[in-house]
């Protein structure tokens, strides 16, 4: 609980600092002013420019950062205790390959940004209802299918995916596709943010619920049905509250790598397999990263970088420093 | 306590099962012997309902188990697997901690009481000094002690095993028999498969000799452990005799 709690302070703390960070400067002092403003008390030079630069872009990036980093993390961890295998990530299931095939398709037929967004949300989910479907096959090894029917739903998602930017508008069309592809937290709107928090919190809070089926889970079909859970069921819900908070990731910011890899695995690195603790614990930790990784994005160059390129870049080392952990028993 | 009525199993063409009964009442150590492929493993699946069979019944308690709750079977029954790897380090007392599972809901978590039975479980094993290693870490001989913790965690009266022996070395084989023959005591029942005739005379009150799908000979294991068995279920020749008020049996 500590620990926790601890986190939580910290990511409190960061956001805090993250709304310092920008073109304009700003300091923490004008930002406590400027939220007891809101509050009603005293008063505050610049408030319009100030409301501007907070509530319309800096708030709704954060937030969006907090929720994608918490959801891809989240998502891992709880994949990797389900499939028993420390190398899985959010995306096994092809939920990823699917929105970012619905991104892309959106972009040619649709102009408007919402309906990118939908198609781009719907093929995340018809990605994993065909590895699920899949999976249906051959009923005494459905886990093993799954994770064949999620290479297939990738690989197939990923050919349509090619298919759309070989037929995309090399000049428009075509850069807008590959810049999604890389993950940016520019194109964040505050409407969709406000729209997709409230499902995003539901499945983060349902899969801490779920957590301490993770770690029975973990010890295969047999084993924890002979602890009395019923694991069709609890795998199924996992599968969809994952897929779906991995989605709206998608949506919001296109597609972001190795946080749902690397993070769990720095979690356990630090506090243990537990998945008890660990999943809260990996939320956070998520959420924390991704908000450090966007800070650095918008602030290292003039111009900024795709944070996919950054949750990589910077994850990796981390993820070949975890690996030394191996003998640990992926403790 | 469990009857079984007519059993019939098959993978896809293949029959596994080809009609068993049996009832196991006493509170001891019940040991179903039989060569590889004989269908040991498939009985206890169907036992714990991992396993449909394809026609007859498993009652438990008078009950058959298909209609009784998962959760509420596995407060009585514990299933006790063969030493494994997990996939993760979990801590001991985590592990053990698992068997209080079939007593939670979705919204309840384990409390105080779970741990102190949790614990309680390990000193009732004599490893409670490993509660705070990582499972993973630890030899095999330990790991299946600490899954018996587990098992009593889940306060069962009913421990189904799979070969519980397999891949330990001889010292600890024989330690986890006398451990076992000591659960016994608690008024436990202890349902097992075995590959070794020495172990049933060891530890065990009753047998269950089954060979091609169909039950042999069911009776105390003295009585049913004899060189004209062994020779028709494993096709060997044997040689059973006595020896410190306990009978042994060798190849020869």
């Amino acid at each position: 609980m500590k620990i926790i709690l601890t986190l939580f302070v910290i990511l409190i703390l960061l956001s805090l600092f993250s709304l310092t960070l920008g073109q304009y400067d700003l300091s923490i002092k004008q930002i406590i002013d400027f939220l007891f403003y809101k509050l009603g008390f005293g008063e505050v030079a610049n408030s319009q420019l100030i409301q501007n630069i907070i509530v319309e872009i800096r708030f709704p990036r954060i937030i969006a950062s907090i929720l994608i980093g918490a959801s891809l993390a989240i998502s891992g961890v709880a994949f990797q205790s389900m499939f028993r295998n420390p190398l899985v990530s959010p995306g096994i299931l092809g939920v990823l390959s699917g929105a970012s095939f619905g991104a892309a398709l959106g972009m040619i037929i649709f102009k408007k940004f919402i309906l990118i967004q939908a198609s781009s949300f719907i093929f995340g989910i018809i990605a994993v209802s065909i590895a699920l479907f899949i999976s249906m096959f051959n009923k005494q090894n459905q886990v093993i299918l799954l994770i064949l029917g999620g290479v297939v739903s990738s690989a197939f998602f990923s050919s349509l995916l090619s298919i759309t930017k070989y037929m995309a508008d090399p000049y428009n069309q075509l850069p807008a596709i590959v810049y999604w592809l890389m993950g940016s937290l520019a194109l964040i709107d505050k409407g969709t943010i406000y729209i997709v928090t409230i499902p995003i919190l539901l499945g983060i809070f349902l899969m801490i619920f779920l957590s301490k089926y993770l770690n029975i889970l973990s010890l295969g079909d047999e084993e924890a049905r002979s602890l009395g859970i019923n694991v069709k069921l609890v795998r199924f819900t996992i599968i969809i509250t994952a897929t779906f908070i991995s989605a709206f990731t998608v949506v919001l910011a296109g597609m972001i790598g190795w946080v749902g890899l690397v993070i769990p695995h720095i979690a356990r690195l630090l506090f243990g397999s537990n998945n008890i603790l660990i999943v809260p614990v990996t939320a956070l930790l998520g959420a924390i990263y991704l908000l450090i990784i966007d800070n650095i994005s918008r602030m290292l160059f003039s111009v900024e970088i795709p944070i996919g390129i950054l949750t990589s870049l910077i994850g990796i080392p981390f993820f070949a420093y975890a690996l030394k952990n191996v003998k640990k028993g992926w403790a | 306590m469990f009857r079984v009525e007519n059993l019939k199993f098959s993978y896809g063409k293949k029959e596994i099962l080809k009609g068993i009964d049996f009832e196991i009442n006493s509170s001891d150590i019940i040991s179903i012997l039989g060569p590889n492929g004989c269908g040991k493993t498939t009985l206890l699946k169907i036992l714990l309902g991992f396993l449909k069979p394809s026609s007859g019944e498993v009652y438990f308690k008078n009950r058959p188990i298909k209609n009784i709750k998962t959760k509420e079977f596995f407060q009585k029954v514990a299933y006790i697997p063969q030493i494994h790897d997990a996939a993760f380090g979990y801590l001991v007392k985590d592990v053990v901690l698992m068997g209080r599972m079939p007593y939670k809901s979705l919204f309840s978590n384990y409390n105080n009481e779970d741990k102190k039975i949790a614990l309680d479980a390990l000193e009732i094993l004599g490893i409670e000094h490993l509660q705070d290693e990582i499972y993973t870490t630890l030899s095999g001989g330990q790991r299946q002690l600490i899954l018996i913790a587990r098992a009593i965690a889940q306060q069962a009266s009913v421990f189904i095993m799979d070969e519980p022996v397999n891949g330990l070395d001889f010292g600890n084989q024989y330690k986890l028999l006398n451990k076992i023959k000591e659960l016994s005591k608690r008024n436990l029942t202890f349902i097992k498969t075995s590959h070794h005739p020495d172990h049933v005379f060891f530890a065990s009150k009753e047998a269950i000799f089954l060979n091609e799908g169909r039950i042999l000979e069911k009776g105390e294991p003295n009585k049913i452990i004899r060189e004209e068995n062994i020779e028709k279920v494993y096709n060997l020749k044997s040689k059973i005799a006595n020896l410190y008020d306990r009978k042994i049996c060798i190849a020869i």
